[in-house]
């Protein structure tokens, strides 16, 4: 017995083979329920996508050839959701195929496969956790993978304001709207200036938030400060109020005529009306003011959580050996704050990078610069979708979009490399 | 002995310097805002911080609909799409995450791998594909589709800091209730899920206040005034009239703001262990 468990597995190999066609091969295992069903899934699956799988990977190629009849775009969506249930569809096959030879396998070991019923029970049970899983992934897959797959494929295309339906076709390109961004002049000033402006945006905003976060939770912290509660909930404050609000009420008070920041504030202090919304410096300055007061409070909560799981025995030591406040300070608080809150602050930072609604909703990425697409404080994001949204530029800012995962995918793994949470898995 | 007092007295009067300065700059622009919500007129130019003529009129000015105004419509779809969008992903994501975390099975390295990769690359890389999908489909200006995209968005991230929670309860519960008979379905209900509170916290307000913030994906599917939400219809109210119905953004601000953040700061606490454990395990 043993020995022909690893010899014969002619039955095996039969059943895998006539598997091809779904379900013959579990008939040929004599189990026929099984193999019903299987055939009659693969037949509902071949007959109802035929349609989409012969437009779609004809429209995926050629993106239409004859106007107005093909809208290219749509084309390209038909194309890449053909693709996607292939590939679901090939998973499906696989199984089938390992199904059949498993179980022709238990018939070479002189064993019976399962029945029916009790094949559906051990089907719950082994593939409890794909179960659970399922409806998550399939919403990811439609709702968040296939647009990113789409978004990509656009790059490759030369779609935009020239060639969109139905007068017009779109067609691959390759990589040609990437060379377009660092080639032609007006494309590669206005990335790199977008680029660089994105770049301090994310790096100043976000350590101004984590700074005067961690500052005001270690100021609260102090023991013989009185009203703890009060305090703690007036700096939470601006996390409550919904950002969006906050952001537009912003507006208001920095415009540039009557606006309280100018009209009230500098007023009081004999100061110069400011021109907050006009001068790209100013705005920038006022941009990076807002985010403080919104992005601190999240700091501060988590930075009070951390302080208060500090050993006191820590402190006590340091005190014998005659630390000062400062020495505590440097020694201890502030690395353990760092060590623990790591993953949280690097997240401020991939926010910030993305953080759309306070460039958009404060003064829409404005002042306007002339000559350019982008405004004088716009980041990647609301470039693309000024792109997008405006100016119909989609292939453009498709390829941006690219670049711009790349980019953040790249810093976020160097990053997730150095801490541990990666390695867990 | 006397200068150390001293130095205790500056210390803390300098501490409530700061405090007192801070919370002006925090109290101010909300003060101005209620502030205007109450003045008489339309502009900000007479608007002062305590009104002179207290009026309720932007209020009521918020019940009239028009063209393309439509506040409570607006206020509606927002609570709407939040809601739905919080318990879909709280049971998406608790059930995605428990099987990350308990099971065993092939594809789960590479599962875990892919969540990590979609949550870097925002949601916002797919803005033009939500554009053509949505005309595609004939759902422009449908909350069904926003809700279904909100809640894909929000699996990756919220998936991942939930399975780092279920890691840390021991499995030695599971493993005894196990013994007692209780099934892998019970055992996620009535031990895990209770556990999880706090990060089920964390994931709920995740999935409430990212679609009451959002403006860039809804204000690509949602094109017709009536379906907006708070965002663009707040947004459009401000930019349209260059600024001359400010007043009665004001108050639509506060009608919305104030319940949001008594909500908040009544369950702070519960959300807040969730994200410090959580988020500082790394």
């Amino acid at each position: 017995m043993e020995k022909s468990k690893s010899r014969d597995r002619s039955h095996a190999r039969i059943a895998g083979l006539l598997s091809i066609i779904p379900g013959v091969g579990q008939l040929y295992n004599k189990q026929i329920i099984k193999g019903i069903a299987f055939l009659v899934v693969a037949l509902l699956y071949i007959t109802g996508f035929w349609n989409l799988f012969n437009m779609g990977f004809w429209g995926l190629f050629t993106l239409g050839t004859e106007v107005p009849r093909d809208n290219s775009i749509f084309l390209l969506a038909e194309g890449l959701i053909a693709f996607l249930i292939l590939c679901i569809g090939l998973l499906f096959y696989g199984l089938n195929l390992r199904d059949a030879f498993k179980n022709g396998e238990k018939i070479d070991m002189g064993q019976h496969p399962e029945n029916f019923i009790n094949s559906v029970k051990s089907l719950f049970d082994t593939s409890y956790p794909y179960l659970l899983i399922s409806p998550g992934l399939l919403l990811l897959i439609f709702t968040v993978i296939f647009p990113i797959l789409f978004s990509f494929a656009l790059a490759f295309t030369n779609y935009d304001l020239y060639h969109t339906a139905p007068a017009h076709l779109a067609n691959w390109v390759g990589l040609e709207t990437f060379k377009q961004i660092f080639t032609v002049d007006i494309w590669r000033s206005t990335f790199f200036d977008v680029l660089g402006w994105t770049v301090i945006w994310t790096l100043v905003a976000s350590t101004l938030s984590v700074a005067i976060g961690i500052f005001m939770a270690i100021v609260v912290h102090q023991k013989d400060l009185k009203f703890k509660r009060l305090w703690r909930t007036i700096l939470v404050l601006p996390w409550a109020v919904p950002g969006f609000v906050t952001i537009l009420i912003f507006a208001g008070m920095f415009n540039d005529s009557f606006g309280a920041v100018n009209t009230v504030i500098l007023h009081a202090l004999g100061l110069h009306a400011v021109s907050w919304m006009t001068t790209a410096s100013w705005t920038k300055i006022a941009l990076l003011f807002i985010q403080s007061w919104l992005g601190f409070p999240y700091i501060f909560v988590v930075t009070t959580g951390v302080l208060q799981s500090i050993p006191e025995d820590l402190y006590e030591a340091a005190i014998m050996d005659g630390a000062t406040a400062w020495e505590k300070f440097r020694k201890i608080t502030l690395p353990f704050i760092l060590n623990q809150m790591a993953p949280i602050i690097i997240t401020q930072y991939t926010f910030n990078f993305n953080n759309f609604n306070i460039i958009y909703l404060f003064n829409n990425g404005g002042p306007a610069v002339p000559n350019s697409t982008a405004g004088g404080t716009d980041i990647l994001v609301s470039w693309i979708y000024k792109l997008t949204m405006s100016s119909n530029q989609y292939a453009l800012a498709a390829a941006l979009t690219i670049l711009l995962s790349i980019f953040v995918i790249a810093i976020a793994l160097w990053q997730f490399k150095r801490t541990n949470s990666f390695k867990e898995g | 002995m006397h200068s150390i007092k001293r130095n205790k007295n500056i210390r803390l009067f300098g501490t409530y310097l700061l405090l007192a300065i801070v919370s002006i700059t925090i109290f101010y622009p909300l003060a101005w805002t209620i502030g205007a919500s109450f003045n008489k007129g339309n502009s900000l130019v007479s608007t002062t911080l305590i009104p002179k003529n207290p009026t309720f009129d932007h209020y009521i000015a918020l019940t009239k609909t028009s063209g393309t105004f439509y506040y409570f419509q607006w206020f509606l779809n927002s609570l709407k799409i939040s809601v739905v969008t919080m318990v879909l992903s709280v049971i998406l994501v608790s059930i995605t995450a428990y099987a990350f975390s308990r099971f065993r099975f092939r594809g789960r390295k590479n599962g875990l791998i892919m969540f990590l990769l979609l949550q870097m690359i925002p949601q916002f890389s797919a803005l033009i594909a939500l554009f053509v999908m949505a005309q595609m489909l004939h759902l422009v200006n449908s909350h069904f589709l926003l809700i279904l995209i909100y809640v894909g968005g929000q699996i990756p991230m919220n998936t991942y800091l939930m399975k780092g929670y279920i890691d840390s309860i021991p499995i030695s519960l599971d493993e005894s209730a196990r013994l007692d008979g209780a099934s892998r379905t019970r055992i996620f209900l009535q031990i895990l899920a209770p556990l999880a509170k706090p990060m089920i916290s964390v994931v709920a307000m995740n999935g409430f206040t990212g679609p009451l913030g959002d403006f860039a994906l809804s204000s690509v599917i949602l094109r017709d005034p009536k379906s907006y939400t708070l965002p663009i219809g707040l947004y459009n109210l401000i930019n349209d009239k260059m600024g001359a119905s400010y007043t009665t953004f004001a108050a639509g601000a506060i009608l919305i703001s104030l319940p949001v953040a008594i909500v908040f700061i009544l369950l702070q606490k519960n959300f807040v262990s969730g994200l410090t454990e959580g988020g500082t395990k790394g």
